[in-house]
């Protein structure tokens, strides 16, 4: 039945479509924009920090905005954030969090969480509620920690001792009791598998990268361009108002500036090894497990004037984009490819209209898949329902001062990473600069965004 | 850190002991807090023949204060301070009364009492005029040597042409008198103009200024940032991206905002003027305080060790007073304050980095306290002794055990007595004060 939808279809009915002019029309809402960022370096699972957690680390990269920005003791309209992996007991993290922080108490703040995505809806979110005149400013967020993950009792474990807490009589409570077996009391660590298929993200790219026919040379290419980038940057300064060191650590822990593709073409493949083709995904080409948070700071034109604060970027538009995957129909990370064309038909653009493209790299793979399925005139036409290519881009666009495979990804704070370092970025680069935004998300979800140099 | 024999000898069993025993006794300082009063008991005016009219407007200003002030004293009284006029000294024997007239009260100066002589420079003045005037330098630097109880004896020196009711001159003997001195002691700081005005609020003379404060991460440059907070300022605080974390705490506490900067870049002063112009509109203060240290003995130095030091202690602070001055990038009445160090001026044993970028730092504010006259402004130095900070915590016990004792008030100072003295260089009742090189030492023996 959803087979047939077109994105044509979903085009025309879709919201008004965001302007890409520098200011509103009047009948527009009003634009709301980047003012900056800041996040802490991120660390590798088990790293620096092994011994922090969400609520530290997300607390630690607010109040490296607060002092970057001169927030302290104010209101700030809300603060959204998220974690992907998520104790219970965090149900207010950003909440929490806030009130650990040098912002005022009476700052509101509420959770999102959108797996790999939630940094970006965060950022969704609150640039809505500016934008309709809600909120005047807003921090986004996203933190994640896989060293201090949750980990939870069986759920036979459970069930049995929610009835030992409804258990009334010493009998019932013993019977309870009885049930519970050594396997119950093996605990769950979560994982990065997906509910449906049971594969892990990483399998699911290898079963895309292998359909796509991407390389090991490819890969390997990107990931260390990755490192190279990434490393230039620090040592131009990019990062010295995007970053706040934390716990000992100044620059990414995952970030290998000597890489090279020599050296990453020694690693054994650990994704794919039981595909009929050969496995070409290896630990250098794929995200390591990462701990980290950052934070973006938005506002309208008025409250950062107001200040005197910067004003990097607007978030021009968004979409949310899902893919079929558990049948089979298209990769789990794919569905930034099927939401971009959506966006651009929205916004009057084209793929080649864009200064620079952030594309996450969950894995090398991801990024070059996303790019063949642009160049390919069949997938276009047949599963994006577009009248050909969206054609290819500009590589030298692409990620320039890094992206996940270098930084690392703490699945929450990528979207923040992403949307500071793009908006620096832009208004380095000029008036009328544009960006183009893709983070992919477990579930076969993505969200994708447009920024454009205030 | 704690001074842990300070601690012993004012409290408990030990302080007997140590008194029995005629040990030296190091006082607890008499340190500023806001609401505190300005003395610790009333204030005795005594001048020379020929100063009546100068003291008068001296004590004039006091009771303005709410002081209680008396022009004679006995031996028997109790003085929280005792100002000694001697502007009109014509010849070294006018010294002797007001100078025995003071020796017969100080034995009552109050714990935390304080001696404050006012005077004139000996510029190109007659032979005998110089004379007393250069005398009382000697008396006072013997003098604050006498003192004990944490009790400190300093000088205001009155330039050419200086009236005493210059602004700064009130301005400096506030300072002097206050707890905000603690720590200077044994020092003479002259008064070059008329400049400056009193503050609407001495508790707030920073309100609406907006300061720079580089190092600002932690040591005395976050507790510069504390006090010129306190003060009323707007506070930047400045520190090389790696302490940023540390930075951006001392930011958030004193409501200011965190600007991560190495110093030593190229552009240092085009992103200091970009964060703080487009925030505030204005830059009215800066404080060149960050600082590092490679020692080694001058046979063992390399380059590694000899450049980066002369590049972040000295050369930065150059370049960008140079181009904020160049660019227009100052207030209307700014104010520059470098950090020097005792060791600039007496020299230490294996610093010879450190010592040519801190006397660099002296020549270079005495040297361009024309250009900052010129665009409204001053530029000093504080030279800071031995002050309690991670950096001297660091230095081996006995060595560190010595330092600490080598001064008149026998402990090393605390952070907030360098930033003290540097707030009271920045207000704009320390106008006047330009070109100079204050010391907060504790009357260190070494140097001036």
């Amino acid at each position: 039945m959803a087979a047939a939808r077109t994105p044509g279809s979903q085009t025309s009915s879709g919201p008004t479509p965001g302007s890409t002019g520098a200011g509103g029309d009047g009948s527009s809402p009003r634009r709301a924009v980047v003012v900056g960022g800041n996040r802490i370096p991120f660390a590798r699972s088990g790293g620096p920090y092994v011994r922090a957690s969400n609520q530290d680390m997300l607390t630690a990269a607010l109040d490296g905005l607060v002092a970057r920005f001169g927030l302290a003791g104010e209101r700030v309209g809300e603060v959204a954030a998220g974690a992907v992996l998520k104790h219970s007991k965090d149900f207010n993290l950003a909440r929490e969090s806030v009130l650990g922080s040098a912002l005022s108490p009476e700052t509101p703040a509420y959770d999102v969480q959108q797996a790999c995505a939630t940094g970006m809806e965060t950022v969704v979110g609150l640039t809505n509620k500016i934008r309709l005149g809600q909120i005047e400013s807003g921090i986004a967020g996203g933190v994640d920690s896989t060293s201090d993950a949750p980990i939870v009792v069986s759920d036979a474990l459970r069930t049995i001792l929610l009835d030992l807490s409804r258990a009334k009589t010493p009998q019932q409570k013993l019977k309870a009791v009885s049930r519970i077996r050594p396997g119950h009391l093996a605990p769950s660590a979560p994982t990065t598998g997906e509910p449906r298929t049971g594969l892990s993200m990483g399998e699911h790219q290898a079963l895309t990268t292998a359909a796509m026919g991407i390389t090991r040379e490819a890969q390997d290419e990107l990931a260390a361009a990755s490192h190279h980038r990434l490393a230039a940057a620090y040592d131009d300064g990019f990062f010295d108002d995007l970053l706040t060191p934390y716990r000992g650590l100044t620059r990414d822990a995952n970030l290998r500036a000597d890489t090279s593709v020599e050296k990453l073409a020694k690693l054994k493949p650990v994704f794919g090894k039981h595909l009929e083709t050969p496995a070409t995904m290896t630990a250098g080409n794929s995200t390591p497990l990462s701990d980290g948070a950052s934070t973006v700071l938005l506002a309208s034109d008025a409250w950062a004037a107001e200040r005197g604060l910067p004003v990097l970027a607007t978030v021009v538009d968004v979409e949310a984009g899902a893919v079929d995957f558990a049948h089979g129909r298209d990769g789990l990370l794919m569905a930034g490819a099927h939401a971009v064309p959506r966006l651009l038909a929205r916004n009057g653009l084209s793929l080649q209209d864009f200064d620079y493209y952030e594309i996450h790299e969950a894995f090398a793979a991801t990024v070059l898949c996303n790019l063949a399925i642009w160049e390919s005139e069949e997938y276009c036409r047949e599963r994006l329902g577009l009248d050909g290519a969206l054609g290819s881009i500009d590589r030298s666009k692409l990620n320039v001062h890094g992206s996940s495979l270098a930084a690392g990804h703490p699945f929450a704070a990528t979207g923040g990473r992403i949307v500071a370092t793009l908006a620096k970025q832009l208004t380095a680069k000029g008036p009328g600069s544009r960006g183009l935004i893709s983070v992919c998300a477990a579930g076969g979800q993505a969200v994708v965004a447009i920024l454009e140099a205030a | 850190m704690t001074d842990t024999y300070l601690n012993l000898v004012n409290t408990g069993f030990t302080k007997t002991l140590a008194q029995r025993l005629g040990l030296p006794r190091p006082a607890v300082l008499r340190r500023h807090r806001p609401g505190d009063p300005l003395v610790t008991g009333p204030v005795l005016v005594v001048h020379d023949a020929g100063s009546q009219a100068e003291a008068d407007a001296l004590a004039e200003q006091l009771l303005g204060w709410d002081l209680d002030v008396h022009r004679h004293g006995n031996r028997d009284d109790r003085f929280g301070a005792i100002l000694v006029v001697l502007t009109g000294a014509q010849a070294p024997a006018d010294l002797g009364a007001p100078l025995l007239t003071t020796g017969g009260v100080l034995r009552g100066l109050a714990p935390g009492g304080r001696v404050v002589t006012v005077s004139r420079a000996p510029g190109d003045a007659a032979p005998a005029v110089a004379a007393a005037r250069q005398g009382i330098d000697g008396v006072l630097r013997s003098l604050a040597k006498e003192l004990r109880r944490g009790a400190t004896g300093n000088g205001i020196v009155l330039g050419d042409g200086v009236e005493i009711d210059a602004p700064s001159v009130a301005g400096t003997l506030r300072f002097l008198l206050s707890g905000r001195s603690a720590f200077v002691d044994g020092q003479l700081l002259t008064i070059g103009s008329g400049a400056g005005e009193l503050p609407a609020d001495w508790e707030r003379p920073l309100e609406g200024q907006v300061a720079v404060v580089t190092g600002a991460a932690r040591g005395i440059g976050a507790e510069i940032a504390r006090t010129l907070a306190r003060d009323g300022a707007t506070v930047v605080a400045v520190d090389v991206p790696a302490a940023g974390d540390a930075l951006a705490a001392v930011a958030n506490e004193v409501h200011g905002s965190a600007l991560q900067l190495d110093v030593t870049r190229e552009d240092a002063a085009e992103r200091i003027t970009e964060h703080v112009r487009s925030r505030h509109g204005q830059l009215d203060l800066v404080i060149h305080n960050a600082g590092i240290l490679r020692d080694k003995l001058l046979a063992n130095m390399k380059p590694e060790t000899w450049d980066p030091v002369l590049a972040v202690n000295v050369t930065a602070p150059l370049r960008i007073t140079q181009a904020l001055l160049d660019g227009d990038q100052l207030g209307t009445a700014p104010r520059v304050v470098c950090l020097a160090s005792t060791s600039g001026i007496a020299g230490n044993r294996g610093q010879t980095n450190y010592a040519a970028s801190k006397a660099g730092v002296i020549g270079m504010v005495r040297a361009s306290a024309s250009a900052l006259e010129g665009a409204g402004g001053t530029i000093n130095a504080v030279a800071p002794g031995f002050i309690e900070t991670d950096m001297t915590a660091r230095i081996p016990f006995a060595t560190r055990e010595v330092a600490r004792r080598l001064n008149s008030l026998q402990q090393g100072g605390q952070p907030r007595d360098v930033a003290e003295a540097i707030a009271f260089l920045v207000s704009p009742q320390a106008g006047g004060v330009n070109g100079q090189v204050l010391r907060v030492c504790g009357q260190n023996m070494v140097g001036q």
